[in-house]
């Protein structure tokens, strides 16, 4: 079957780990994808330091953008949200293990980047920040 | 209707994908496929008179300018209008209904004027009336949705006693393939005062449509779903309103004299049809009415029919699938959306991709309609004359891989 669906995938999209939300969260923003309706909010709990210690993601939308958030989130616990600032579009690709994305799905599974950028700035990102 | 030799008319079927498969092209509610006659006779145009209309003298431009205006002709004839003074031509649909909401809404609401609008609109005959909502204080009122899909006509019978000026209605949902009750709405409409919009751009491909019998005020459809090019549309209005309106975009070819401080506009119906219009366009539209005048509109519709009847009941079929909208399959459009409860409408309609099956994922232009059904988006299968049982099957089969992969059994 195609790369888009591969194991690894609809694994994190059917049983995410990071789903939910957290009450009360050190830094929460949301967004959506207007071409499709996607939604998600993310949450993150982050020390002194500025290390993320715990993170969740909720919302709704397709595979590629929640099993994106999934990855994502997986992938920043313990670290410094300094360094979450310079993550890219390529990170995410290489999280999802996709090389290429056509431009509308790419919108999916960077909605997560954007969200947390925003959670991190405060602010929406565009896309074209990413 | 011939379909082996219908197939082969559209260049575009002719050609396979990396993997050797045919297009299933199940799109044409969004835009649908060129036959080569339209193709050729824009680049007929383009290759031996290309010039610009209205003005030359010279024998290329007089060609190029009947050849323009004789497609006004056939689309006047096309809806049964009485002139060709009625048929205005824009970009497409949305630019007629905005034309509309500019020129006369602009001339003719004033705050607290009510218009009635439906839950099962375009966003192109939403947006320009809230728009106008927003600048002129106008009242927006919208027909509800039975749980069937259908408008709930008694609500509009109460809404009517409003003394609203203006009804805006689709006459074929894009999303749901609902066809309203048009001309007893409209009658309605009329009888309460209200002028009447119906929105033709999902009814007049598949559809006779005679717009002096159902007496719609205004009447907007697009070129590029009933296939003709991208970029041309038309709005039908009746003479006498148009007459009345303020022109919409100001320039060159809307106006019959211009001083340093004023101008005095062009007669109907270039009064509307400011600037060089798209002329490829419609010569391209032209070849198109004329191919669906040889199938016939009745053909067209019975075939459209036949294909929705047969892939309802086979959607059905599917475990978690729901069909939103009408489940009869007589007198309705071919627009098919459903949901299936295990998997999003983006991830089925990539797995159909790779099946070389071109579906629509998302709210099809009518997020309103989306949330009063509770759902964030859907998929939609749309048939038009190219299309066969076949393509059913192959939508039935790409769903069962989009069920190996999703499916939670």
């Amino acid at each position: 079957m195609d790369d888009l669906y591969r194991e690894n995938i609809l694994d994190h999209y059917k049983n995410p780990i990071y789903k939910g939300t957290l009450e009360p969260a050190d830094l929460s923003f949301e967004d959506e994808n207007p071409l499709c309706g996607d939604h998600l909010r993310i949450d993150l709990r982050v020390d002194e330091k500025g290390n993320v210690t715990d993170a969740r993601f909720s919302g709704h939308g397709c595979a590629i953008s929640q099993a994106s958030a999934d990855l994502l989130l997986e992938s920043i616990i313990g670290k410094n949200i300094e360094d979450l600032k310079k993550l890219t579009k390529e990170d995410i690709l290489d999280l999802l293990g996709i090389e290429e994305l056509g431009p509308v799905r790419l919108k999916c599974a960077l909605l997560s980047l954007k969200v947390l950028k925003g959670s991190l700035y405060g602010i929406g990102q565009k896309d074209e920040d990413l | 209707m011939d379909e082996k030799q219908i197939i082969q008319d559209f260049p575009i079927f002719s050609q396979l994908d990396r993997n050797g498969k045919t297009l299933c092209y199940l799109d044409s509610a969004a835009t649908t496929q060129k036959p080569l006659s339209v193709l050729e006779a824009m680049d007929t145009y383009y290759k031996t008179y290309n010039a610009n209309i209205h003005r030359g003298v010279y024998h290329i431009s007089e060609l190029a300018t009947e050849a323009h205006e004789t497609t006004r002709e056939k689309v006047r004839a096309w809806i049964h209008a009485r002139s060709t003074t009625e048929i205005i031509f824009t970009r497409n649909t949305t630019e007629s209904i905005n034309l509309v909401a500019y020129s006369w809404g602009r001339k003719n609401l004033n705050a607290g004027d009510h218009i009635i609008l439906t839950e099962m609109e375009h966003h192109s005959n939403l947006v320009p009336w809230q728009i106008l909502a927003e600048e002129k204080g106008v009242e927006l009122d919208f027909i509800p949705i039975t749980d069937a899909g259908e408008l709930d006509l008694e609500v509009y019978r109460q809404l009517l006693e409003k003394h609203p000026k203006l009804v805006c209605a689709t006459g074929m949902s894009n999303v749901m393939g609902t066809i309203p009750p048009s001309k007893e709405m409209i009658s309605a409409a009329h009888a309460a005062g209200a002028l009447f919009l119906l929105d033709g751009a999902q009814m007049v491909p598949h559809m006779q449509v005679n717009i002096r019998d159902l007496d719609a005020d205004f009447f907007a459809f697009s070129a590029h779903k009933m296939l003709g090019p991208t970029g041309i549309g038309v709005l039908y209005g009746k003479e006498s309103l148009l007459e009345a309106m303020p022109p919409f975009l100001g320039g060159g070819d809307m106006i019959k004299r211009v001083h340093l401080r004023s101008f005095s506009a062009n007669d109907l119906p270039y009064k509307f049809e400011a600037g060089t219009p798209a002329i490829a366009e419609a010569i391209g539209f032209g070849a198109a009415i004329d191919y669906l005048a040889q199938i016939g509109m009745d053909a067209v519709f019975e075939h459209e029919s036949e294909i929705t009847r047969y892939a309802i009941h086979e959607l059905m079929k599917i475990p978690g699938l729901k069909i939103i909208g009408p489940l009869t399959s007589s007198n309705r459009g071919s627009a098919v959306s459903f949901t299936l409860d295990y998997v999003h409408p983006h991830d089925v309609a990539q797995i159909l991709d790779r099946e070389n099956i071109c579906v629509r994922a998302g709210h099809h232009c009518a997020m309103p309609l989306h949330e009063r059904c509770n759902v964030d988006a859907s998929t939609r299968a749309s048939f038009y004359i190219y299309n066969s049982l076949t393509d059913v099957d192959r939508l039935i089969d790409g769903l069962k891989i989009v069920h190996q992969l999703f499916g939670q059994d």
